[in-house]
């Protein structure tokens, strides 16, 4: 599906023989009034996946962002999209990025279609006219987020959930085969929120490769395939399964987050070892079972072993 | 009625109006981004910066729109500089940066004062303006309204979301050069017509009024830009009777128009929010609204 779709682009914007990868090499990054943000910052990421970029406010995620979108010069190392520096692969279209609700101005004179078309400019011609193309793409995009009966509102009447599927929408009618997600469920409601991560898997499923920032530890084992722990520099990265542990995310949330432990007799009648763990920032809580000495996986919600 | 037709009979009266109507809808133009940024006062920052330029121009008998050009854009670079270079606010660099412009021009005036006429380029006087002062004012305004035609879709971005403007790989610092350097044009342009105090107004209300009216940006586009050229044509038409500044009148006719959007527009006036406001109340039960 995601191959016959490249073709109907005009001028084949995108070459079919491109996959996703995202790879972070040694990157460094200070600014100008000499705060270190980030320091020798390492991972590679590859195929259709979804990666959950979790880290503390300051620990370094958004200057992560601003790095991989080529806001700001890294003072060592490398950045490569599809093995393309950033710049180059913006200019083909490689890369959407859905923005933090406070960072969008929502008193814009725009509609919901309006933005869902922006998704499409890079791919138009000089005086950007929307070809019947263009059109059919943010109808497609409006119907999977299930907005269409909203396209004539102007944003800032959505709600929270609402403004985020917009985006999302924006994302999916440019079609990039990156897409960065800056805290895609602040303020979203838990439909919203399993409706995001549906839409999430289908897009890895065609391919897309998907770094998501959060701060909502709970959520990331239901949906990150992979993850990236940042504390100024990238702590771990790899399967979620292996790396989203106990012991790493005590590393890179320090004090910050609540700790609740439940062993002995607090928790079971009998002479059971194990014990129950749950870290918390105040959203949804992660939860981990067993003794601390095995590297244990956090837990999922039910049913989605699985998936 | 003879008398009401009179102004089209002097060539020098045809010449403001349409000179005026095409700075107006120029400015406009640009209000509606301005607007949306609130980057409002830079605009009025920009036309006071200008004056230095202007009045050095006049001295050495350059065009006064290379001056004026000259010392717009070395007063936004070096806001620019002062701004990244230290802590300070931006609205702290440009209120220092445009007053010490301002001071130059005033400086440069009075040590020549019979080159340069200050109270023109401050007031501005549209219906005594040269042949030659006046093309290079028509030659601005179209430049610039050309660009902004092409471009207005990549500037709506920019100003929209930076972040996705440059993700789809837009060159957005060199479109944020390209409207900043439009702006310094337009001003420029209308100096001549309302002078450096009233630029302000020029820039800002006709989208401000727009911006009442409508949720899509094209449309706001359309109507600030009619709003901008029709008081500009009226506003210079009318001060031929009153005998007033053209800028005075101009600009009081632009105040007018929003005054009257801000309370009578169909859907953000004021009188529309509360009659919303009180559908609201009688649709709700009784029960509800005391609990």
């Amino acid at each position: 599906m995601t191959s016959s779709r490249r073709e109907t682009e005009k001028g084949g914007a995108v070459s079919p023989e491109l996959t996703a990868s995202l790879s972070v090499r040694g990157v460094a990054v200070t600014y100008p009034n000499g705060t270190v943000a980030l320091t020798d910052a390492s991972f590679e990421l590859g195929g259709g996946t979804i990666c959950g970029l979790v880290g503390v406010n300051g620990s370094g995620k958004s200057t992560l962002f601003k790095a991989i979108m080529g806001f700001v010069a890294p003072a060592a190392g490398e950045i490569e999209i599809a093995g393309l520096s950033p710049r180059a692969a913006q200019k083909r279209n490689l890369v959407a990025y859905v923005p933090q609700a406070e960072d969008v101005d929502w008193s814009f004179p725009v509609l919901v279609e309006d933005v869902v078309m922006m998704g499409r400019y890079g791919r138009m011609g000089f005086m950007r006219r929307p070809s019947p193309n263009d059109r059919r793409m943010v109808d497609e995009a409006l119907d999977r987020v299930g907005m269409a009966a909203y396209r004539t509102r102007q944003i800032g009447e959505l709600s929270g959930g609402q403004r985020k599927r917009v985006f999302l929408a924006r994302a999916l009618a440019q079609d990039g085969l990156i897409i960065l997600l800056d805290e895609p469920f602040t303020g979203v409601d838990v439909q919203t929120e399993s409706a995001i991560i549906d839409l999430l898997r289908e897009l890895k499923a065609q391919g897309h490769l998907m770094l998501v920032s959060t701060h909502n530890l709970g959520s990331v084992p239901d949906f990150c395939d992979q993850v990236v722990l940042v504390m100024r520099t990238v702590l771990a990265a790899g399967p979620t399964a292996t790396t989203f542990t106990q012991a790493n995310l005590e590393q890179a949330f320090g004090g910050v987050l609540r700790h609740f432990r439940l062993d002995g007799h607090a928790l079971h009648q009998d002479d059971d070892r194990r014990s129950v763990t749950v870290l918390t920032d105040d959203e949804r809580p992660v939860v981990f079972y067993g003794s601390v000495a095995e590297r244990d996986e956090p837990l999922k919600r039910k049913g989605e072993e699985g998936s | 009625m003879m008398e009401l037709l009179s102004p089209f009979t002097y060539d020098y009266m045809l010449k403001a109006m349409w000179v005026s109507a095409l700075v107006g809808g120029t400015c406009a133009f640009l209000s509606a981004f301005l607007m949306l940024k609130g980057w409002s006062l830079m605009g009025d920052a920009l036309a006071h910066c200008v004056v230095p330029g202007v009045a050095g121009a006049y001295l050495l008998g350059f065009p006064f729109a290379a001056g004026a050009f000259i010392a717009g854009l070395l007063a936004a670079l070096g806001m620019a500089f002062v701004r990244s270079q230290t802590r300070l606010r931006e609205d702290t660099v440009i209120g220092l940066v445009f007053t010490s412009f301002f001071a130059a021009g005033l400086l440069i005036a009075s040590l020549n004062p019979v080159s340069v006429n200050i109270q023109s380029i401050v007031l501005g006087n549209i219906l005594a303006i040269s042949d030659e002062d006046a093309i290079q004012v028509v030659i601005i305004s179209v430049v610039t309204l050309g660009i902004l035609l092409v471009k207005w879709k990549d500037l709506m971005l920019v100003f929209f979301d930076e972040t996705h403007a440059r993700s789809i790989g837009l060159n957005v610092n060199g479109l944020k050069v390209l409207f900043f350097t439009l702006l310094s044009a337009a001003v420029v342009a209308a100096l001549q017509t309302v002078g450096a105090c009233l630029v302000i107004a020029m820039v800002v209300t006709p989208g401000a009024t727009a911006y009442l009216l409508t949720d899509r940006f094209p449309r706001l586009l359309a109507i600030a830009v009619a709003i901008g050229a029709g008081t500009s044509f009226i506003g210079a038409y009318l001060s031929y009777f009153l005998d007033g500044a053209t800028g005075g009148v101009l600009v009081t006719l632009q105040t007018l128009i929003f005054l009257a959007t801000f309370f009578f527009a169909p859907r953000y006036g004021v009188l529309a929010t509360r009659r919303k406001a009180a559908a609201a109340v009688v649709a709700t039960p009784v029960a509800d609204r005391l609990s």
